[in-house]
């Protein structure tokens, strides 16, 4: 029998600072060759401490596995080990037999017996199958067929909303309208500090910046009507139901995934409930209700902060920048930024209802759609507006 | 009250179940029984018209396969946690079937919904949120929930599952006053023995490995006299009795 110590790496010495193992046993572990015989002597008293000594030493003896090759555990020396241990003993073994390297365990007292038999896995074990990455085609069919999946879902959804919609307008008693108020005001009456204090610093962004290339014209005043015909028409729905997303979509999202994840929905259907009716429809009217009023907000809050810019830096009055707003803007550039709230505001319900509904899997998966629901709102506000904008230069509306 | 004829379920190719067939009688307090992960809260879901089978036939009550989306429901349940809904109270909780399907004025709902939670023994919890009482009374409370509108029928899903045995036991207690007082039909899963012992009149046993019903009848009688290893680990508490299934 030959040692053989000079191929295995060294024990790792004890790191300054660090427990001595109980009892201050000096840790032993040799190794030794014979033909195609490993022989693994433990000796003395093992902890969870001398773990990645023992780690290191075991891989080292898995990796010279080879089929045809033997590994006998010698633990006649071994005083005793911690679960810890006992488990990468048993995974080292595991894997060796995996390569078809017979293994056994001698010598070894009753208690680190038992304590090794609950690691151990007896069965017979097989080679194991290494996944084979999936291929490029397969990804795409993969992604594809995800694809079509989600959009179907997200069909499903709109479809049960529209049926859901004209069932209530036919039972309009059957409505869940007492939430209506309650949801409202959180969306809405809640919001408006966030919505009036983040338009008028857009407003005020807006007219600093475009007040130097102005004043070089002597165009001091169309500040003014700059920032009113982009805040009503764009920026203040737009930013309103940014806003929205963040603040309403996103709880919508978590608390339906949540109620969804608690069997709450399931409880709504066994009771006759429709989840949509109950829940989403709701959600939808208060949301619908509360965009315009907060656009509103919005709109005047934008002016504020273009108001400011011109008293205090383009030496306007108020007076004038005021007029020179109220000539800059028609009805219909209030009404149709009005308009595109209630779209976005529709929007944004039904694609966090629908993450909602979706999730699955405890809090990760709630976490998850409340994200997806939130990146998605973002797509959709902009895709709409886009089409708004195309639909009323082609209806010369704007 | 509810005849299953076999039913399969599964996943696209994944069979979780197949070929279940089962009677539950008026009046009886019938239980699924089995391991974790059998299926048993599955079958449940696919009875009670929250899932779709694979293949089967289910009548519930005489009126075929439930439909939820379609009027007042014929039964009740109670979902393993409650699903009590947080932002009501729980009497509003019990209230809410009662708005949905009576014609009641509300203090007429609400005087029905306290008397249902003095019935499960809630009296006093009424204005309490759901995170304010323990998981025993939220699955009184959602017991109370699934009785508000009288059904005949009432399924359980592990009634006494994560409860003391104090708790439990009473628990028991209440679904045999319930079978007993109101001639209420009990289906219930559960894997809680002495709940089985206590309460079980009949019962059908599921298992992972064969994916379907390994025994039926009553439960004292299937402990005492059964040859099927996997019925005898199960009523013995023996994990291995019999070697492996």
């Amino acid at each position: 029998m030959t040692a053989d110590n000079a191929t295995m790496p060294p024990e790792a010495p004890p790191r300054e600072g660090r427990a001595r193992p109980p009892g201050g046993h000096r840790l032993k572990a040799r190794v030794e060759r014979a033909g195609r015989t490993v022989t693994v002597s433990l000796e003395g008293r093992y902890t969870f401490d001398d773990a990645p000594a023992l780690w290191s030493r075991l891989r080292r003896i898995v990796w010279l596995g080879r089929r045809g090759r033997a590994v006998r555990f010698d633990l006649s020396g071994l005083e005793s080990l911690d679960g810890g241990t006992a488990a990468l003993l048993a995974h080292a073994d595991s894997e060796l037999r995996q390569r078809r390297v017979e293994t056994s365990f001698e010598g070894a007292s009753e208690r680190v017996e038992r304590l090794l038999g609950l690691y151990r896995e007896d069965r017979v074990t097989h080679p194991r199958q290494k996944a084979r990455p999936p291929s490029a085609i397969e990804e795409l069919g993969r992604a594809t067929a995800a694809f079509f999946a989600g959009a179907k879902d997200v069909f499903g959804f709109f479809g049960e909303m529209v049926l859901s919609t004209l069932g209530l307008l036919k039972e309009p008693r059957t409505g869940n309208w007492a939430d209506v108020p309650r949801l409202a005001e959180r969306a809405g009456a809640d919001a408006v500090p966030v919505v009036a204090l983040i338009n008028f610093l857009v407003g005020f962004v807006m007219a600093y910046q475009s007040a130097a290339p102005l004043r070089q014209y002597g165009a001091n005043l169309f500040v003014a009507d700059l920032v009113a015909l982009s805040v009503t028409k764009e920026l203040g729905p737009l930013m309103t139901a940014i806003l929205l997303c963040g603040r309403s979509g996103a709880a919508f999202a978590a608390e339906l995934g949540t109620m969804r994840v608690s069997e709450e929905l399931d409880a709504l259907r066994t009771m006759g409930f429709g989840p949509v009716r109950f829940l989403v429809l709701p959600r939808a009217a208060a949301l619908m209700l509360a965009a315009p009023a907060l656009t509103l907000v919005a709109d005047a809050a934008g002016i504020a902060g273009g108001l400011f810019v011109g008293v205090t830096s383009l030496d306007l009055s108020a007076g004038a920048y005021l007029r020179e707003t109220r000539a800059a803007i028609s009805s219909w550039s209030v009404f149709s930024g009005l308009l595109k709230s209630v779209a976005f505001a529709l929007a944004v319900t039904l694609i966090a209802c629908q993450q909602g509904f979706a999730a699955s899997g405890g809090a990760e998966g709630v976490g998850r759609r409340t994200t997806s629901s939130v990146v998605a709102s973002l797509f959709a506000l902009i895709v709409i507006d886009a089409a708004f904008t195309v639909a009323f230069q082609a209806l010369r509306l704007s | 009250m509810v005849r299953v004829r076999g039913l399969a379920i599964g996943w696209g190719e994944v069979t979780l179940l197949r070929d279940v067939s089962f009677d539950v009688r008026r009046g009886d307090v019938f239980a699924v029984l089995g391991g974790s992960g059998c299926g048993k809260s599955t079958l449940l879901r696919n009875v009670i018209g929250l899932e779709e089978p694979q293949a089967g036939e289910v009548d519930v009550g005489g009126r075929g396969r439930p439909n939820l989306a379609v009027g007042r429901p014929a039964f009740g349940v109670m979902f393993q946690a409650g699903a009590l809904f947080g932002s009501m109270t729980v009497v509003e909780n019990v209230a809410l079937p009662l708005r949905q399907w009576s014609d009641l004025p509300e203090p007429a709902v609400m005087a029905v919904a306290r008397a249902t939670l003095g019935l499960v023994g809630l009296k006093g919890a009424e204005a309490k949120y759901p995170s304010e009482i323990s998981g025993g009374m939220k699955k009184r409370a959602a017991i109370a929930r699934a009785l508000v509108l009288e059904p005949e029928l009432i399924f359980l899903d592990e009634p006494s599952a994560g409860l003391d045995p104090v708790s439990a036991d009473a628990l028991d207690e209440l679904i045999l006053a319930l079978n007993a007082g109101l001639g209420l039909t009990v289906v219930l899963v559960t894997h809680e023995l002495p709940s089985i012992f206590k309460i079980v009149k009949r019962c059908i046993m599921l298992d992972k490995e064969a994916k379907g019903v390994i025994a039926e009848g009553d439960p004292r009688e299937l402990r005492d006299e059964s040859d099927d290893p996997r019925v005898r680990r199960f009523f013995h508490r023996k994990a291995d009795e019999g070697g492996a299934s």
